[in-house]
Protein backbone atom coordinates (compact mmCIF):
# COMPACT_ATOMS: atom_id res chain seq x y z
CA UNK A 1 0.00 0.00 0.00
CA UNK A 2 1.20 3.09 -0.44
CA UNK A 3 2.23 5.85 1.84
CA UNK A 4 1.83 9.21 2.36
CA UNK A 5 5.05 10.57 3.74
CA UNK A 6 7.79 9.65 1.08
CA UNK A 7 11.23 8.44 3.19
CA UNK A 8 13.60 7.29 0.32
CA UNK A 9 15.52 9.61 -1.55
CA UNK A 10 17.64 8.89 -4.51
CA UNK A 11 20.45 11.34 -4.22
CA UNK A 12 21.05 13.14 -7.75
CA UNK A 13 23.44 13.02 -10.21
CA UNK A 14 25.31 10.02 -8.24
CA UNK A 15 23.75 6.75 -9.62
CA UNK A 16 25.71 4.65 -11.93
CA UNK A 17 22.52 3.35 -13.56
CA UNK A 18 23.14 -0.57 -12.85
CA UNK A 19 19.90 -1.96 -11.47
CA UNK A 20 20.57 -3.44 -8.94
CA UNK A 21 17.87 -1.39 -6.82
CA UNK A 22 14.98 -2.15 -9.43
CA UNK A 23 15.85 -5.83 -9.28
CA UNK A 24 14.81 -5.93 -4.98
CA UNK A 25 12.19 -3.21 -5.70
CA UNK A 26 8.70 -5.54 -4.31
CA UNK A 27 6.07 -3.00 -5.82
CA UNK A 28 7.77 -1.53 -9.35
CA UNK A 29 8.59 1.63 -8.10
CA UNK A 30 11.66 2.42 -10.04
CA UNK A 31 12.17 3.60 -13.51
CA UNK A 32 15.72 3.65 -14.56
CA UNK A 33 15.90 4.34 -18.02
CA UNK A 34 19.79 4.47 -19.65
CA UNK A 35 21.04 7.54 -17.54
CA UNK A 36 17.96 8.66 -15.74
CA UNK A 37 16.96 7.05 -12.27
CA UNK A 38 13.11 7.87 -10.66
CA UNK A 39 11.04 6.42 -7.78
CA UNK A 40 7.60 5.90 -9.11
CA UNK A 41 6.27 7.66 -5.38
CA UNK A 42 2.85 6.65 -5.48
CA UNK A 43 3.97 3.08 -5.62
CA UNK A 44 6.85 3.05 -2.87
CA UNK A 45 6.19 2.22 0.76
CA UNK A 46 9.74 2.63 2.02
CA UNK A 47 10.49 -0.67 2.65
CA UNK A 48 14.34 0.56 2.16
CA UNK A 49 15.14 -2.52 0.17
CA UNK A 50 16.90 -0.25 -2.58
CA UNK A 51 18.66 1.47 0.23
CA UNK A 52 20.54 -1.77 0.88
CA UNK A 53 21.07 -2.91 -2.43
CA UNK A 54 22.50 0.01 -3.41
CA UNK A 55 26.21 -0.89 -4.14
CA UNK A 56 26.99 2.91 -4.44
CA UNK A 57 24.80 4.24 -1.32
CA UNK A 58 22.95 6.24 -3.94
CA UNK A 59 19.90 5.76 -2.56
CA UNK A 60 18.82 7.18 1.09
CA UNK A 61 16.72 6.50 3.97
CA UNK A 62 15.33 9.73 5.52
CA UNK A 63 12.30 9.24 8.29
CA UNK A 64 11.48 12.49 8.28
CA UNK A 65 10.39 12.92 4.97
CA UNK A 66 12.17 13.69 1.55
CA UNK A 67 10.21 17.09 0.54
CA UNK A 68 13.23 19.54 2.15
CA UNK A 69 15.94 17.65 -0.45
CA UNK A 70 16.76 18.97 -3.65
CA UNK A 71 15.67 16.40 -6.92
CA UNK A 72 17.33 17.91 -9.62
CA UNK A 73 21.34 17.50 -10.19
CA UNK A 74 22.61 21.25 -9.47
CA UNK A 75 23.67 22.87 -12.67
CA UNK A 76 27.07 24.81 -11.31
CA UNK A 77 29.77 23.43 -9.85
CA UNK A 78 30.19 25.88 -7.18
CA UNK A 79 26.29 24.46 -6.41
CA UNK A 80 27.23 21.04 -5.96
CA UNK A 81 29.92 21.26 -3.56
CA UNK A 82 27.44 23.15 -1.13
CA UNK A 83 25.71 19.85 -0.29
CA UNK B 1 2.86 1.49 -38.91
CA UNK B 2 2.39 -2.01 -40.93
CA UNK B 3 6.58 -1.64 -40.89
CA UNK B 4 6.50 -1.66 -37.08
CA UNK B 5 5.25 -5.40 -37.14
CA UNK B 6 7.00 -8.65 -35.66
CA UNK B 7 7.43 -11.87 -34.85
CA UNK B 8 8.92 -11.79 -31.94
CA UNK B 9 10.38 -8.68 -29.97
CA UNK B 10 13.41 -9.60 -27.99
CA UNK B 11 14.19 -6.64 -24.91
CA UNK B 12 17.15 -6.24 -24.01
CA UNK B 13 20.38 -6.35 -26.01
CA UNK B 14 22.85 -8.25 -23.61
CA UNK B 15 24.45 -12.20 -24.29
CA UNK B 16 20.95 -13.38 -23.82
CA UNK B 17 18.78 -11.43 -26.08
CA UNK B 18 21.05 -11.50 -28.26
CA UNK B 19 21.23 -15.06 -28.51
CA UNK B 20 17.48 -15.44 -27.97
CA UNK B 21 17.40 -13.26 -30.78
CA UNK B 22 19.73 -15.02 -33.05
CA UNK B 23 18.57 -18.53 -32.44
CA UNK B 24 14.29 -16.78 -32.76
CA UNK B 25 15.54 -15.73 -36.42
CA UNK B 26 16.72 -18.80 -37.42
CA UNK B 27 14.37 -20.75 -36.68
CA UNK B 28 12.34 -18.89 -38.88
CA UNK B 29 10.93 -15.76 -37.17
CA UNK B 30 10.67 -12.21 -37.87
CA UNK B 31 12.31 -10.40 -34.68
CA UNK B 32 12.86 -7.14 -33.46
CA UNK B 33 15.67 -6.83 -30.90
CA UNK B 34 15.71 -3.29 -28.67
CA UNK B 35 18.03 -1.67 -26.35
CA UNK B 36 17.62 1.37 -24.01
CA UNK B 37 21.23 2.02 -23.87
CA UNK B 38 22.37 4.21 -26.45
CA UNK B 39 25.10 1.28 -27.37
CA UNK B 40 24.83 -2.07 -27.60
CA UNK B 41 27.74 -4.08 -24.71
CA UNK B 42 28.11 -0.50 -22.92
CA UNK B 43 28.31 -0.08 -19.99
CA UNK B 44 30.39 -3.29 -18.85
CA UNK B 45 28.20 -4.76 -15.44
CA UNK B 46 30.18 -7.53 -15.24
CA UNK B 47 33.80 -9.44 -13.78
CA UNK B 48 33.54 -10.70 -17.36
CA UNK B 49 34.84 -14.27 -16.72
CA UNK B 50 33.50 -17.01 -18.61
CA UNK B 51 35.08 -20.59 -19.66
CA UNK B 52 36.40 -21.86 -22.87
CA UNK B 53 34.28 -24.61 -22.97
CA UNK B 54 30.86 -22.24 -22.30
CA UNK B 55 31.70 -19.49 -24.76
CA UNK B 56 32.61 -21.81 -27.65
CA UNK B 57 28.74 -23.30 -28.28
CA UNK B 58 28.06 -20.01 -29.24
CA UNK B 59 31.19 -18.08 -30.99
CA UNK B 60 34.18 -18.47 -32.85
CA UNK B 61 36.69 -17.72 -29.94
CA UNK B 62 38.22 -14.03 -31.21
CA UNK B 63 41.15 -12.02 -29.96
CA UNK B 64 39.47 -9.20 -30.24
CA UNK B 65 37.07 -9.79 -27.42
CA UNK B 66 39.30 -12.12 -25.30
CA UNK B 67 41.54 -9.65 -23.14
CA UNK B 68 43.29 -12.78 -21.49
CA UNK B 69 43.13 -16.83 -21.29
CA UNK B 70 43.61 -17.75 -17.66
CA UNK B 71 44.47 -21.51 -16.80
CA UNK B 72 44.60 -21.45 -13.56
CA UNK B 73 42.35 -20.05 -10.50
CA UNK B 74 43.48 -19.26 -7.21
CA UNK B 75 41.42 -19.05 -3.79
CA UNK B 76 42.71 -16.81 -1.65
CA UNK B 77 41.72 -17.70 1.90
CA UNK B 78 41.56 -14.81 4.58
CA UNK B 79 44.64 -15.43 6.56
CA UNK B 80 46.42 -14.78 2.97
CA UNK B 81 47.56 -18.62 2.61
CA UNK B 82 45.88 -19.86 -0.83
CA UNK B 83 45.12 -22.73 -2.62
CA UNK B 84 45.58 -22.71 -7.16
CA UNK B 85 43.44 -25.55 -8.23
CA UNK B 86 43.49 -26.59 -11.85
CA UNK B 87 40.21 -24.85 -14.00
CA UNK B 88 39.06 -27.61 -16.32
CA UNK B 89 39.59 -26.32 -19.44
CA UNK B 90 39.97 -22.81 -18.73
CA UNK B 91 39.10 -19.65 -19.31
CA UNK B 92 38.48 -16.27 -20.83
CA UNK B 93 38.36 -13.07 -19.43
CA UNK B 94 36.50 -11.06 -22.03
CA UNK B 95 36.05 -7.63 -23.44
CA UNK B 96 32.59 -7.37 -23.20
CA UNK B 97 32.02 -3.95 -24.62
CA UNK B 98 33.32 -6.08 -27.92
CA UNK B 99 32.01 -9.25 -27.01
CA UNK B 100 28.35 -8.17 -26.89
CA UNK B 101 28.62 -6.41 -29.97
CA UNK B 102 29.88 -9.46 -31.83
CA UNK B 103 26.86 -11.24 -30.47
CA UNK B 104 24.30 -8.88 -31.48
CA UNK B 105 26.13 -8.85 -35.20
CA UNK B 106 25.75 -12.47 -35.38
CA UNK B 107 21.79 -12.11 -34.67
CA UNK B 108 21.42 -9.31 -37.35
CA UNK B 109 23.72 -11.54 -39.82
CA UNK B 110 20.69 -13.84 -39.49
CA UNK B 111 17.97 -11.24 -40.07
CA UNK B 112 17.12 -9.32 -36.61
CA UNK B 113 16.47 -5.87 -36.68
CA UNK B 114 18.10 -3.97 -34.37
CA UNK B 115 17.32 -0.55 -32.33
CA UNK B 116 19.49 1.08 -29.81
CA UNK B 117 18.00 4.31 -27.54
CA UNK B 118 14.62 2.19 -27.26
CA UNK B 119 13.16 2.19 -24.23
CA UNK B 120 10.73 0.06 -23.49
CA UNK B 121 8.29 1.31 -20.73
CA UNK B 122 5.06 -0.78 -21.18
CA UNK B 123 3.39 -4.11 -22.67
CA UNK B 124 1.12 -2.79 -25.30
CA UNK B 125 -2.44 -4.66 -24.60
CA UNK B 126 -6.10 -5.39 -26.99
CA UNK B 127 -8.61 -6.58 -24.94
CA UNK B 128 -6.57 -7.29 -22.19
CA UNK B 129 -4.18 -9.63 -24.49
CA UNK B 130 -0.62 -8.49 -25.16
CA UNK B 131 0.06 -7.62 -28.33
CA UNK B 132 3.51 -5.88 -28.49
CA UNK B 133 5.48 -3.27 -26.53
CA UNK B 134 5.42 0.69 -25.89
CA UNK B 135 8.47 2.67 -26.21
CA UNK B 136 10.34 5.69 -26.09
CA UNK B 137 12.52 5.73 -29.26
CA UNK B 138 14.52 8.84 -29.34
CA UNK B 139 12.28 10.18 -26.49
CA UNK B 140 9.18 9.74 -29.20
CA UNK B 141 6.58 7.10 -28.16
CA UNK B 142 5.78 3.91 -30.49
CA UNK B 143 3.76 1.51 -29.52
CA UNK B 144 5.35 -1.79 -31.50
CA UNK B 145 3.19 -5.00 -32.74
CA UNK B 146 4.28 -8.49 -32.07
CA UNK B 147 3.17 -11.85 -31.55
CA UNK B 148 5.45 -12.74 -28.58
CA UNK B 149 7.72 -10.84 -26.20
CA UNK B 150 10.90 -11.84 -25.23
CA UNK B 151 12.43 -10.50 -22.16
CA UNK B 152 15.94 -10.11 -21.42
CA UNK B 153 16.28 -6.88 -19.76
CA UNK B 154 18.40 -7.90 -17.41
CA UNK B 155 18.71 -7.47 -13.43
CA UNK B 156 16.38 -4.21 -13.41
CA UNK B 157 13.57 -6.61 -15.56
CA UNK B 158 10.28 -5.11 -15.86
CA UNK B 159 8.88 -6.58 -18.61
CA UNK B 160 8.09 -9.50 -16.65
CA UNK B 161 6.18 -8.14 -13.98
CA UNK B 162 4.19 -5.91 -16.36
CA UNK B 163 3.14 -9.77 -17.75
CA UNK B 164 2.07 -10.78 -14.15
CA UNK B 165 5.25 -12.79 -13.23
CA UNK B 166 7.03 -12.05 -10.04
CA UNK B 167 10.54 -11.21 -10.31
CA UNK B 168 11.58 -9.79 -7.52
CA UNK B 169 14.86 -10.68 -6.16
CA UNK B 170 14.77 -11.39 -2.47
CA UNK B 171 17.68 -8.92 -0.91
CA UNK B 172 19.45 -12.28 0.38
CA UNK B 173 19.66 -13.55 -3.18
CA UNK B 174 20.96 -9.89 -4.67
CA UNK B 175 24.27 -9.82 -4.41
CA UNK B 176 24.90 -6.32 -4.55
CA UNK B 177 28.42 -5.49 -6.54
CA UNK B 178 31.05 -3.00 -7.20
CA UNK B 179 33.74 -2.99 -9.88
CA UNK B 180 37.19 -1.14 -10.77
CA UNK B 181 39.02 -2.32 -14.16
CA UNK B 182 42.83 -0.88 -12.59
CA UNK B 183 45.93 -0.66 -14.84
CA UNK B 184 49.30 -0.31 -13.79
CA UNK B 185 49.18 -2.88 -11.16
CA UNK B 186 51.02 -6.31 -11.50
CA UNK B 187 48.84 -8.96 -12.58
CA UNK B 188 49.24 -12.85 -13.81
CA UNK B 189 47.44 -12.79 -16.44
CA UNK B 190 47.31 -16.90 -16.34
CA UNK B 191 45.10 -16.76 -13.12
CA UNK B 192 41.81 -15.75 -11.52
CA UNK B 193 42.23 -14.66 -8.41
CA UNK B 194 39.20 -15.31 -5.55
CA UNK B 195 39.54 -13.66 -2.08
CA UNK B 196 37.40 -14.58 0.51
CA UNK B 197 36.76 -13.67 4.34
CA UNK B 198 34.85 -10.96 6.19
CA UNK B 199 37.61 -8.30 5.96
CA UNK B 200 36.87 -8.39 1.90
CA UNK B 201 33.44 -9.80 1.23
CA UNK B 202 31.43 -11.33 4.04
CA UNK B 203 29.21 -14.16 2.90
CA UNK B 204 30.22 -13.40 -1.16
CA UNK B 205 33.93 -13.38 -2.80
CA UNK B 206 36.07 -10.38 -4.40
CA UNK B 207 37.43 -11.18 -7.56
CA UNK B 208 40.84 -9.92 -9.39
CA UNK B 209 40.19 -10.66 -13.20
CA UNK B 210 43.00 -10.38 -14.97
CA UNK B 211 42.96 -8.37 -18.36
CA UNK B 212 46.28 -8.69 -19.57
CA UNK B 213 49.32 -8.50 -17.76
CA UNK B 214 49.31 -4.86 -15.75
CA UNK B 215 45.32 -4.73 -15.74
CA UNK B 216 42.92 -5.94 -13.89
CA UNK B 217 39.07 -6.27 -13.16
CA UNK B 218 38.85 -5.81 -9.37
CA UNK B 219 35.44 -6.37 -7.74
CA UNK B 220 32.72 -7.72 -5.37
CA UNK B 221 29.97 -9.01 -4.35
CA UNK B 222 27.77 -9.30 -1.21
CA UNK B 223 24.17 -10.36 -0.39
CA UNK B 224 22.15 -7.41 0.07
CA UNK B 225 21.39 -9.01 3.73
CA UNK B 226 25.35 -8.51 4.35
CA UNK B 227 25.35 -4.83 2.35
CA UNK B 228 23.02 -3.62 4.65
CA UNK B 229 25.83 -3.14 7.09
CA UNK B 230 28.67 -1.96 4.74
CA UNK B 231 28.33 -1.03 1.41
CA UNK B 232 30.03 -2.77 -1.84
CA UNK B 233 32.17 0.34 -2.45
CA UNK B 234 33.20 0.85 0.92
CA UNK B 235 34.63 -2.39 0.83
CA UNK B 236 35.90 -2.28 -2.62
CA UNK B 237 38.29 0.68 -1.38
CA UNK B 238 39.35 -0.61 1.11
CA UNK B 239 40.55 -3.48 -0.68
CA UNK B 240 41.93 -1.31 -3.63
CA UNK B 241 43.36 1.05 -0.69
CA UNK B 242 44.99 -1.44 0.97
CA UNK B 243 46.22 -3.76 -2.27
CA UNK B 244 46.83 -1.68 -5.10
CA UNK B 245 47.01 2.26 -4.08
CA UNK B 246 48.05 4.35 -6.89
CA UNK B 247 47.29 2.68 -9.59
CA UNK B 248 44.95 4.51 -12.58
CA UNK B 249 41.39 3.37 -12.71
CA UNK B 250 39.95 2.65 -16.10
CA UNK B 251 36.50 2.12 -14.77
CA UNK B 252 34.07 2.48 -11.93
CA UNK B 253 31.06 0.17 -12.01
CA UNK B 254 27.96 -0.73 -9.99
CA UNK B 255 25.80 -3.86 -10.31
CA UNK B 256 23.41 -6.38 -8.98
CA UNK B 257 23.13 -10.45 -9.63
CA UNK B 258 20.69 -12.28 -8.61
CA UNK B 259 21.97 -15.61 -7.26
CA UNK B 260 18.59 -17.33 -6.86
CA UNK B 261 17.29 -20.58 -8.20
CA UNK B 262 15.56 -19.41 -11.85
CA UNK B 263 12.39 -17.71 -11.53
CA UNK B 264 9.21 -19.86 -10.40
CA UNK B 265 7.69 -18.56 -13.39
CA UNK B 266 9.86 -18.08 -16.58
CA UNK B 267 6.38 -18.08 -19.09
CA UNK B 268 2.96 -16.41 -19.38
CA UNK B 269 1.11 -16.28 -21.82
CA UNK B 270 3.30 -14.78 -25.05
CA UNK B 271 5.97 -13.46 -22.74
CA UNK B 272 9.26 -15.27 -21.62
CA UNK B 273 11.74 -14.32 -19.48
CA UNK B 274 15.71 -15.03 -20.47
CA UNK B 275 19.05 -14.09 -19.00
CA UNK B 276 19.26 -12.44 -15.65
CA UNK B 277 15.74 -11.33 -15.89
CA UNK B 278 14.96 -15.51 -15.18
CA UNK B 279 17.59 -14.98 -12.47
CA UNK B 280 19.48 -17.64 -14.89
CA UNK B 281 22.58 -17.20 -12.84
CA UNK B 282 24.95 -19.61 -11.38
CA UNK B 283 23.85 -18.91 -7.83
CA UNK B 284 27.65 -20.34 -6.79
CA UNK B 285 30.17 -18.41 -9.21
CA UNK B 286 27.18 -15.56 -9.63
CA UNK B 287 28.70 -15.85 -13.45
CA UNK B 288 25.34 -15.16 -15.83
CA UNK B 289 27.27 -14.84 -19.15
CA UNK B 290 26.98 -18.06 -20.80
CA UNK B 291 24.15 -19.53 -19.12
CA UNK B 292 22.09 -16.36 -20.19
CA UNK B 293 23.29 -17.27 -23.45
CA UNK B 294 22.19 -20.97 -23.08
CA UNK B 295 18.40 -19.32 -22.00
CA UNK B 296 18.68 -17.00 -24.36
CA UNK B 297 18.99 -19.75 -26.88
CA UNK B 298 16.59 -22.09 -25.76
CA UNK B 299 13.86 -19.55 -25.37
CA UNK B 300 14.65 -18.19 -29.06
CA UNK B 301 14.21 -21.61 -30.72
CA UNK B 302 10.88 -22.20 -28.69
CA UNK B 303 9.33 -19.13 -29.63
CA UNK B 304 10.41 -19.89 -33.32
CA UNK B 305 8.56 -22.69 -33.30
CA UNK B 306 5.44 -21.35 -31.68
CA UNK B 307 5.50 -18.99 -34.13
CA UNK B 308 5.85 -21.42 -36.91
CA UNK B 309 3.57 -23.41 -35.19
CA UNK B 310 0.85 -20.63 -34.38
CA UNK B 311 0.15 -22.14 -31.33
CA UNK B 312 1.56 -19.68 -28.32
CA UNK B 313 0.83 -22.33 -25.82
CA UNK B 314 3.64 -24.11 -27.02
CA UNK B 315 6.01 -21.30 -24.84
CA UNK B 316 5.72 -23.81 -21.94
CA UNK B 317 8.25 -25.80 -23.77
CA UNK B 318 10.69 -23.38 -22.45
CA UNK B 319 10.25 -24.24 -18.89
CA UNK B 320 10.33 -27.85 -19.48
CA UNK B 321 13.57 -27.40 -21.51
CA UNK B 322 15.12 -24.80 -19.78
CA UNK B 323 15.25 -26.71 -16.32
CA UNK B 324 16.66 -29.89 -17.94
CA UNK B 325 19.26 -28.19 -19.32
CA UNK B 326 20.62 -25.98 -16.72
CA UNK B 327 17.85 -24.96 -14.23
CA UNK B 328 18.25 -28.17 -12.07
CA UNK B 329 22.10 -27.88 -11.88
CA UNK B 330 21.55 -24.19 -10.51
CA UNK B 331 18.67 -25.41 -7.72
CA UNK B 332 21.53 -27.80 -6.47
CA UNK B 333 23.94 -24.83 -6.46
CA UNK B 334 21.49 -22.35 -4.64
CA UNK B 335 21.83 -24.90 -1.99
CA UNK B 336 25.43 -24.95 -1.80
CA UNK B 337 25.44 -21.32 -2.14
CA UNK B 338 23.39 -20.96 1.35
CA UNK B 339 25.91 -23.12 2.94
CA UNK B 340 29.05 -21.37 1.81
CA UNK B 341 27.56 -18.08 2.84
CA UNK B 342 27.49 -19.19 6.41
CA UNK B 343 31.35 -19.93 6.18
CA UNK B 344 33.48 -17.98 8.37
CA UNK B 345 36.87 -16.81 8.62
CA UNK B 346 38.14 -19.87 10.27
CA UNK B 347 36.22 -22.31 8.51
CA UNK B 348 37.85 -20.94 4.93
CA UNK B 349 41.34 -21.02 6.85
CA UNK B 350 40.62 -24.07 7.88
CA UNK B 351 39.58 -25.80 3.69
CA UNK B 352 42.46 -23.71 2.42
CA UNK B 353 45.23 -25.59 4.73
CA UNK B 354 43.42 -28.81 4.20
CA UNK B 355 43.15 -28.51 0.45
CA UNK B 356 47.61 -27.34 0.63
CA UNK B 357 47.82 -31.14 2.03
CA UNK B 358 46.78 -32.69 -0.99
CA UNK B 359 48.21 -33.70 -3.55
CA UNK B 360 49.07 -31.20 -6.62
CA UNK B 361 47.03 -33.13 -9.19
CA UNK B 362 44.23 -33.88 -6.61
CA UNK B 363 43.29 -30.09 -6.01
CA UNK B 364 40.60 -29.64 -8.10
CA UNK B 365 37.38 -27.76 -7.09
CA UNK B 366 35.65 -31.05 -5.94
CA UNK B 367 39.03 -32.57 -4.72
CA UNK B 368 39.39 -29.59 -2.33
CA UNK B 369 35.53 -29.71 -1.50
CA UNK B 370 35.52 -33.07 -0.68
CA UNK B 371 38.77 -32.92 1.34
CA UNK B 372 36.96 -29.64 3.65
CA UNK B 373 34.07 -31.90 4.14
CA UNK B 374 36.66 -34.96 5.49
CA UNK B 375 38.83 -32.29 7.24
CA UNK B 376 35.57 -30.19 8.91
CA UNK B 377 32.88 -33.22 9.84
CA UNK B 378 30.83 -30.31 10.84
CA UNK B 379 30.37 -29.11 7.66
CA UNK B 380 29.43 -32.55 6.63
CA UNK B 381 26.35 -31.97 8.41
CA UNK B 382 25.79 -28.37 6.91
CA UNK B 383 26.24 -29.48 3.56
CA UNK B 384 23.83 -32.97 4.09
CA UNK B 385 20.93 -30.04 5.63
CA UNK B 386 21.34 -28.17 2.61
CA UNK B 387 20.86 -31.33 0.04
CA UNK B 388 18.16 -32.74 2.24
CA UNK B 389 16.25 -29.68 2.51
Amino acid sequence: MPQPHLMIHIVPGKCDYCGCCVGVCPEDAIELMESKIALIEDRCTNCRKCVWACPWEVIEFHRDGVDHLPKQIPQMINEAVKF
Amino acid sequence: MKKFDYDIIVVGAGPAGSTAARYAAIGGAKVLMLEKDRDVGYPVRCGEAVSHEGVAQFIKPDPKWIASSVSKFRLIAPNGSSVVPKLDGGGYVLERRVFDYELAKLAASEGVEVITKAYVYDLLREDGKIVGVQTLIKDKKVDIRSKIVIAADGVESRVGKWAGMDTTCHIRDMESCAQMTLSGIEVDPDVLDFYFGDEVSPGGYLWVFPKGKDTANVGLGLSVEEAKKKSAIKFLHEFVDRKFPKVAMLTHIAGGVPCAKTNPEIVKENVILVGDAAHQVNPVSGGGIISGMIGGMIGGQVAAEAIVRGEVLHLREYDKRWHKRLGWRHDIFYNIRNAIGNFDDETYNNICDSALKLPEDKRTLGGIFRSALWNQPSMILDVAKVFLS
